[in-house]
């Protein structure tokens, strides 16, 4: 797999009002040729401020950024002008032409790159029908709804035709349904064009629909980056477990754990199931090996990219001799790790179980 | 009770309507183009802007603040020589002229810089992502989206020189503020009074009107 965009070493401060502020430090990351990039973090962690150095909106102070083999960051004048006509952008709030039409609007970027009138129009018509809008071609964004507005905007970023789709919270001021349109439309883009796409965004749930692979930015660094599966399924910086967790509810918090203890007084353990291959039912074939019963009392189970992963939270009940066998037999097939009787000790030992 | 004249009212209304339009489509013709130079030189040479340049937008900026807040009946007495260097007469219609189309031309020029200024960035950062050069932006971009708001800049100005020909009918420029002046004010002539200020009514009511449509048409707003 070939890589589309390198950021090597990219640092990007500015003084204002007098103090020295550090948006990006020491940022590297490669994204390879047709994945979908997810960048998250809370708002200020500098995400925007990186993936716009990727079309040279933000030029770096120290490092560099090479898109297709180009320095970006290195270039100017008409020569940066063309190489952004090679990436297209789509942003939070559309940025759409309110004076223009909407077919005007995806024309522009044709006309900027010198397209013939021919040109623009068959091109125009087929981007128009790729975002299923071909009726609406002849209105004003003004009298689109938001998603129209946004697939308006994916249409127009993909006139010249780019290897690159840069995406600013794109979907952050639609509704649900209206997102996951969105979605699915750039996922199209990124499976039927080929488009390698860098998306920004403060939503888990769009990096886990849409993302291949994910970083995690705060204050300007990247502490966490992988495969998405990965990510999600171990998280190992505390930021990261947040923004996990904000999708993902597998884990009980400390109040959650407190109400269950109220109610099961057996020994309760934790199992982290992940991508099981084998149909072997561990659980039930261990317990009555042993002589125990359990209860589930906690857990949920994802599956990301076609691949499961989750924890349960269990309650073993049975004689104590027996529950240590049991504990033993079930390590040999999953991840366990017994919850200490106190809440905060169990929540500590719950993010050890992950990373075991 | 003194007879109520109209038709010896009504020419006299007529011509002095024809001799307001007059000055007022002259200098606001000259004051649009002028202006909206201006507007966009001053944009343009803003900090960070296209043709970023301090000096020329300090002194645009101050030349401009130095203007505006002179009363216009000072502007207009203080400018007779020039009105006489460049039409050979202080008095009359096109006298009034080079005063009112100074006063139109700050005035729209800082109209214009504003509705600039006020274009969403969004768009602007649009237009570069997409390769588009400064010049084009401005060109392509800035200028068609401010076209709206500074439409409706422009017909308040429109508006206001209606006013501000009232005051050049002091230097004998004619028109209905002096018509209204000479008869209804020195003669105690109120039914002339009323009929101006009838006209004048709706002579700005058209041009709002006017005014609206147009910026709603290019804004393509509801």
């Amino acid at each position: 797999m070939t890589t589309a965009i390198t950021i090597e070493h990219v640092s990007k401060s500015f003084t204002a009002g007098g103090q020295r502020v550090t948006a990006l430090d020491d940022v590297s990351l490669s994204i390879d040729r047709g994945e979908i990039f997810g960048i998250v973090g809370y708002s200020g962690a500098g995400k925007s401020t990186l993936l716009r150095t990727i079309n040279a909106l933000e030029r770096p102070t120290a490092g560099r950024v090479v898109v297709d083999g180009v320095e970006v960051s290195a270039l100017g004048g008409r020569a940066l002008h063309r190489q952004r006509q090679r990436i297209g952008m789509i942003f939070q709030r559309f940025n759409l032409l309110q004076s223009r039409t909407v077919f005007q609007n995806v024309a522009y970027p044709l006309r900027v790159a010198g397209a013939s009138k021919d040109e623009i129009v068959d091109r125009v018509d087929e981007l128009l029908r790729f975002v299923g809008l071909s009726e609406r071609a002849l209105e004003h964004p003004s009298r689109l709804s938001g998603g129209q507005q946004q697939r308006v905007g994916i249409a127009r970023a993909l006139a010249n035709r780019p290897d690159v789709l840069l995406s600013d919270e794109a979907t952050s001021a639609l509704d649900p349904q209206t997102t996951s349109e969105v979605l699915e439309l750039l996922r199209r883009v990124n499976r039927e064009y080929g488009v390698t796409i860098a998306l920004v965004t403060h939503e888990m749930e769009v990096v886990r629909e849409l993302a291949d692979r994910v970083a995690v930015m705060q204050q300007g660094t990247v502490v966490e980056h992988g495969a998405v599966y990965d990510v999600f399924s171990r998280p190992s910086h505390p930021t990261t477990r947040r923004f996990v967790s904000s999708v993902l509810h597998h884990l009980p918090d400390a109040e959650a754990l407190d109400r269950i203890r109220r109610v099961h007084r057996g020994r309760i353990v934790q199992i982290h199931v992940e991508n099981r291959e084998s149909n072997d039912p561990f659980l039930s074939r261990i317990a009555r090996q042993h002589d125990v019963d359990y209860n589930v009392v906690y857990g949920g189970v994802s599956e990301l990219q076609s691949r499961l992963f989750g924890t349960l939270t269990v309650e073993l009940l049975g004689n104590d001799l027996d529950v240590d066998r049991a504990i033993a037999g079930i390590a040999t097939s999953a991840a366990i790790i017994e919850l200490p009787p106190s809440a905060e000790q169990a929540t500590s030992a719950a993010e050890e179980l992950i990373h075991a | 009770m003194r007879d109520i004249d109209l038709e010896a009212l009504l020419p006299k209304l007529g011509e002095a309507l024809l001799q307001t339009l007059q000055m007022i489509t002259l200098s606001f013709v000259i004051a649009g183009v002028v202006g909206v130079l201006l507007g966009i030189l001053l944009y343009a040479t803003r900090p960070g802007n296209l043709l970023e340049n301090r000096l020329v937008f300090g002194a645009l900026n101050a030349l401009i603040n130095v203007i505006r807040p002179i009363p216009f009946i000072i502007i207009i007495i203080a400018l007779i020589p020039v009105t006489r260097a460049l039409l050979g007469t202080s008095i009359g219609t096109t006298a009034a002229v080079p005063a009112l189309a100074l006063v139109a031309s700050v005035a729209i020029a800082r109209i214009a810089e504003s509705n600039l200024v006020a274009v969403d960035p969004g768009t602007v950062e649009a237009g570069a992502a997409m390769g588009a050069s400064p010049a084009r932006v401005l060109f392509t971009i800035v200028i068609p989206e401010s076209l709206g708001p500074l439409t409706l800049g422009l017909t308040y100005i429109f508006v206001a020189l209606v006013d501000a020909t009232a005051v050049a009918g002091l230097v004998g420029a004619g028109g209905l503020g002096s018509l209204a002046l000479t008869y209804g004010y020195q003669r105690f002539d109120w039914f002339v009074m009323i009929a101006v200020i009838v006209t004048l009514i709706v002579l700005v009511q058209l041009a709002q009107v006017a005014g609206n449509r147009v910026a709603r048409a290019v804004q393509h707003q509801r």
